[in-house]
């Protein structure tokens, strides 16, 4: 590809001269503080280089908030855009191009990273483990997505962004219509990180299966590490199948193959199924641990176990079951016939059936419970009504001939952020709250917290819920703009106020951030909030080894039984064996990108030194002897009394 | 609620007001489902409430030592089997309209309906009367009372025939050729457009129809005949090409020299011959 260098920086609106400067700005100001404090050691040693699943779980959250930053910051774009007819704030392309970066971002970069951070936080911890199976492995999947997120974020200020929509449909998305590099970011940069969620998945799915404390039978698995299994269940199914289509497209693009071309048989409405088959189990890899975050902080805040734990657990996995069978209803106006149509309605409606048990079995939880308003509660409890809200219209949308109404409408728009906003989202901001104090020794500002919790909160239904009605009134999705004549003036007026109140509920979490690092009360006995699972039980913050003496579980709320027991147990260590930290993953992932890069612009040499650069540390890892080391017994005895 | 009712006017929500037999049929149909919804989060509301008031922790309550039940068989068959229930209630007639969209209209099926072809091209509407031999760009006559049977296909990116008073969409893709029966029951003049992205001129691809009694139809229908220009090749080529045009009409279709159903192809190849700096596009 010949680009010129004026077309190879994106160029032409001050905005991106904007994003461009403050890049620069802050890219200069991190060297500078990292290079003034002398921290560059200090970063490699402890963060870059780490293969503990705590520090890689922070890692995911933070850049998780940075990305919801980011695709925030696109959102409010296009409610600015929207708020008045024809309006000239974006062209269209532009437009085009936030939208479909906003998606991808959000769901790729923001909501499955959030939630997988957690899960590599809490998880381990939760299942009385060390760490996971494959540490290094989990080092590989952290700076892979990573990479991938950055690959595809430059694409703003570096040949342009994909603007075929985060379902990147073809032909729109194929060369014949689209011919600007920005469609290779999106293939390149998710084929990337997708090869960490994979990894994930397998890595999460064996440390559960085999890392288990003694004494926690399957029956009694918190609720988070069952729904995080059921997941890892799904990435490994699904993710294959993205990882083909992708593939598929990029020989498309790269090498003039005609997989979903107009031109010599190509095949588009494929890429429509492959799309949906691995995208229907993708919005449950990023409800189904939402699901176990907001039953675990219910129960303890309700101070009472799980209600129905048994059926919970049947219906996440008929939720996974049924998410492979109801890909069609992404596109019912696509000609199948009556019976293809009606099979996939029904079976899409039958998840309701799950769901619903779901619902009741959180209130009863509820039910005589003694329930403690925290903030981390407030999400979830804010879950509870505003999911069904999300749900129930996702059941009209399930009915194929009503659908034909709703389809590609506002409609669409406003069911799947009530489910994606007040499921995930809200999961990821409790969560936080609730493990902030494990992570870091000291809670969030309760205050603050939930401030920004009812600004977030209002804002959010004041922005979506007028969507429905804009969608009954014949408003399409994604459209730049509008006029007049539509009549869909106030509603979108009404949604844009919505956004400010949802972007100062961000800005009030970013500041909680800040304020409670600087003046929060430490502590470090380990369970501020009477917590009923294993994590619990470490001190805090947690050492590295997680646990001096691997935890023996009597049931479900392993840590509630703990602590009514109260019998000592015998302090006793033994060495522990912990893997070394490594080099190679962010190498790796870095060559990955390079890579990614040149293929992008189809710089062939760029892309083929890249993926030597891959080799070579697959290699070198091949020829790693490094087996770990041993923490000596009084090393283990002089943390663990530190902590007295 | 009802500030949302005020804010929009009842009648503004295209969907819910409709004017022909296909999107009254949709309309029934999710008004039955709004009924249910409305149930089902009407109960989860007042359980919520009523919960998280009456259990909430106060000073006065502090000794209170919750009961660790584990669940209630009772219960829980009944929250499984009541959406089960709303589940066939939802269902059969979902499946009912679906199988009945298929078909033409019962009340007009034994007219025979008018065939109209709508294709889509980046980002314009072509619509071809095969039977008048009438070609119109961006505006469509319909009579009332009449169905019409839509054949829909595209000449490039994928998009979808919308009219929403007249009833829901169906997708235009190149390669393929879909079908699609709508009608309106009165006169009058309609919103269409596409509703499936399809890239930077999207927003704007949209038409108008205009529904008439038969007389005025056919006298529309002869008019055109006699005084519309013939459609020829070099013009159509010049519709391939990307961007909007006006409402234009002709008197032959394009139907003799391609059928995009089965030459997807044909505004790629178009494309690369024509040099789009210098031949407008039409
Ligand atoms: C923070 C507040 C948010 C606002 C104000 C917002 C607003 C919007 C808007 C205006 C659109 C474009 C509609 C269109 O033109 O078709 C959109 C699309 C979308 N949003 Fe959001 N959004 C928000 C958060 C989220 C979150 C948290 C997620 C996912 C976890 C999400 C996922 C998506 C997706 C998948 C699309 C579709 C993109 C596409 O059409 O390709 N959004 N959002
Ligand atoms: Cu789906
Ligand atoms: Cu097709």
């Amino acid at each position: 590809m010949n680009l010129e260098w004026d077309e190879f920086f994106v160029t032409g609106e001050p905005l991106i001269y904007a994003a461009d400067v403050s890049i620069v700005l802050t890219t200069i100001a991190i060297i500078f503080v990292l290079t003034y404090f002398k921290k560059w050691k200090w970063l490699w040693r402890e963060w870059l280089t780490t293969v503990d699943h705590k520090k890689i779980g922070i890692m995911y959250i933070f850049a998780a908030l940075l990305m919801l930053f980011r695709a925030g910051v696109d959102a409010l774009l296009m409610r600015a855009q929207l708020t008045v007819p024809n309006s000239k704030i974006l062209e269209g392309q532009h437009y085009n191009e936030i939208f479909t970066t906003h998606g991808t971002i959000m769901i790729i970069f923001m909501a499955m990273p959030f939630l997988i951070g957690l899960i590599n936080f809490v998880v381990p911890l939760q299942i009385g483990a060390r760490d996971v199976a494959y540490p290094f492995l989990n080092a590989v999947s952290f700076w892979t997505f990573f990479m991938g997120a950055m690959l595809f974020n430059i694409s703003f200020i570096i040949g342009g962004s994909p603007s075929a929509g985060w379902t990147s449909y073809v032909p729109l998305a194929g060369d014949e219509l689209s011919p600007d590099p920005g469609q290779n970011f999106y293939l390149i940069g998710l084929q990337i990180a997708g090869i960490g969620t994979l990894l994930t998945g397998i890595n999460f799915l064996v440390t559960i299966l085999k890392m288990r404390a003694p004494g926690m039978t399957w029956m009694r698995m918190p609720m988070f590490t069952w729904s995080t299994l059921i997941t890892m269940i799904l990435i490994i199914f699904a993710f294959p199948v993205l990882t083909v289509a992708l593939a598929l497209m990029t020989f498309d693009r790269l090498f003039g193959s005609h997989f979903f071309t107009l031109a010599d048989g190509g095949l588009p409405m494929l890429w429509a199924n492959l799309f949906w088959i691995w995208g229907h189990p993708e919005v449950y890899i990023v409800i189904l641990p939402a699901f176990g975050i907001f039953s675990e902080i219910i129960s303890t805040f309700a101070r009472k176990t799980l209600f129905g734990y048994k059926a919970m657990v049947w219906s996440i996995v008929a939720i996974a079951g049924l998410s492979f069978v109801v890909w069609v209803h992404h596109f019912f106006t696509m000609g199948a016939n009556a019976a293809v149509n009606s099979f996939f309605s029904i079976t899409t409606m039958m998840i309701a059936i799950p769901t619903g048990v779901k619902i009741f079995n959180w209130l009863f939880t509820l039910y005589k419970g003694r329930i403690k308003m925290t903030t981390a509660m407030l999400w979830s409890l804010a879950f509870i009504p505003n999911f069904t809200i999300g749900g129930v219209t996702g059941v009209m949308l399930a009915m194929a001939a009503a659908d034909y109404q709703y389809h590609n409408t506002y409609f669409l728009v406003a069911h799947f952020h009530y489910v994606l906003i007040s499921g995930t989202v809200f999961a990821c901001f409790a969560g936080l709250f609730f493990w902030y104090p494990k992570m870091f020794g000291y809670k969030l500002n309760e205050r603050l917290g939930k401030w920004g919790f009812w600004f977030f909160m209002i804002g959010f239904n004041v922005t979506f819920f007028p969507m429905y009605f804009l969608g009954l009134a014949g408003m399409p999705r994604r459209i730049y703009t509008y006029e007049w004549a539509d009549g869909w003036f106030n509603l979108n007026v009404v949604a844009s106020i919505g956004g400010v109140g949802m972007a100062i509920g961000f800005v009030l979490l970013v500041y909680n951030i800040y304020w409670s690092f600087r003046h929060a009360e430490r502590e470090n006995e380990g369970d501020p909030w009477d917590g009923r699972t294993l994590e619990w039980s470490t001190p805090t913050p947690v050492p590295f080894y997680n646990f001096a003496i691997t935890p023996t579980v009597k049931g479900l709320d392993a840590y509630i039984i703990m602590k009514k027991d109260r019998e000592q147990q015998e302090k006793t260590y033994k060495p522990i064996h912990m893997p070394s930290y490594s080099g190679l993953p962010i190498i790796m992932s870095a060559a990955f990108f390079i890579s990614g890069f040149g293929l992008v612009f189809k710089w062939w040499w760029i892309a083929i030194i890249g993926l030597i650069g891959v080799l070579v540390t697959l290699v070198l890892r091949s020829f790693d002897y490094d087996e770990g080391y041993y923490v000596q017994v009084e090393e283990i005895e002089r943390i663990e009394n530190a902590y007295k | 609620m009802t500030t949302i009712a005020f804010l929009t006017g009842c009648s503004e929500l295209a969907v819910l007001d409709p004017k022909g037999p296909v999107a009254l049929q949709q309309k029934d149909l999710i008004m039955w489902s709004i009924g249910f919804m409305l149930f089902i989060v009407t109960v989860v509301f007042v359980l919520f409430t009523l919960f998280i008031v009456r259990y909430r922790e106060r000073p006065e309550n502090e000794d209170y030592e919750p009961p660790q039940d584990e669940g209630n068989k009772l219960l829980e068959v009944i929250w499984t089997v009541v959406p089960v229930l709303i589940v066939i209630a939802l269902s059969v007639p979902t499946v009912k309209t679906i199988y009945a969209l298929e078909e033409p209209p019962k009340a007009t099926s034994h007219k025979d309906p008018l065939v109209i072809h709508a294709t889509s091209v980046d980002w314009k509407w072509i619509f071809t009367y095969p039977e008048q031999e009438i070609e119109t760009v961006n505006y469509l006559h319909i009579p009332e009372d009449r169905p019409i049977l839509f054949k829909l296909t595209s000449a490039d990116s994928m998009a979808a025939l919308w009219i929403p008073r007249l009833g829901g969409q169906e997708y235009n893709m190149a390669g393929m050729e879909t079908e699609i029966y709508l009608q309106a029951d009165e006169p009058g003049t309609y919103k269409g457009r596409n509703a499936n992205f399809t890239g930077e001129g999207f927003a704007e691809q949209k038409f108008t129809v205009t529904a008439q009694t038969k007389e005025e139809f056919e006298q529309w229908v002869e008019e055109t005949q006699a005084s519309a220009p013939k459609l020829t090749k070099e013009k159509y080529d010049r519709l391939m090409l990307k961007g909007h045009t006006g409402k234009h009409t002709f008197s032959s279709t394009h139907l003799e020299w391609v059928d995009h159903a089965k030459q997807p192809d044909y505004a790629i190849k178009v494309r690369e011959k024509l040099n789009p700096d210098h031949d407008e596009p039409f």
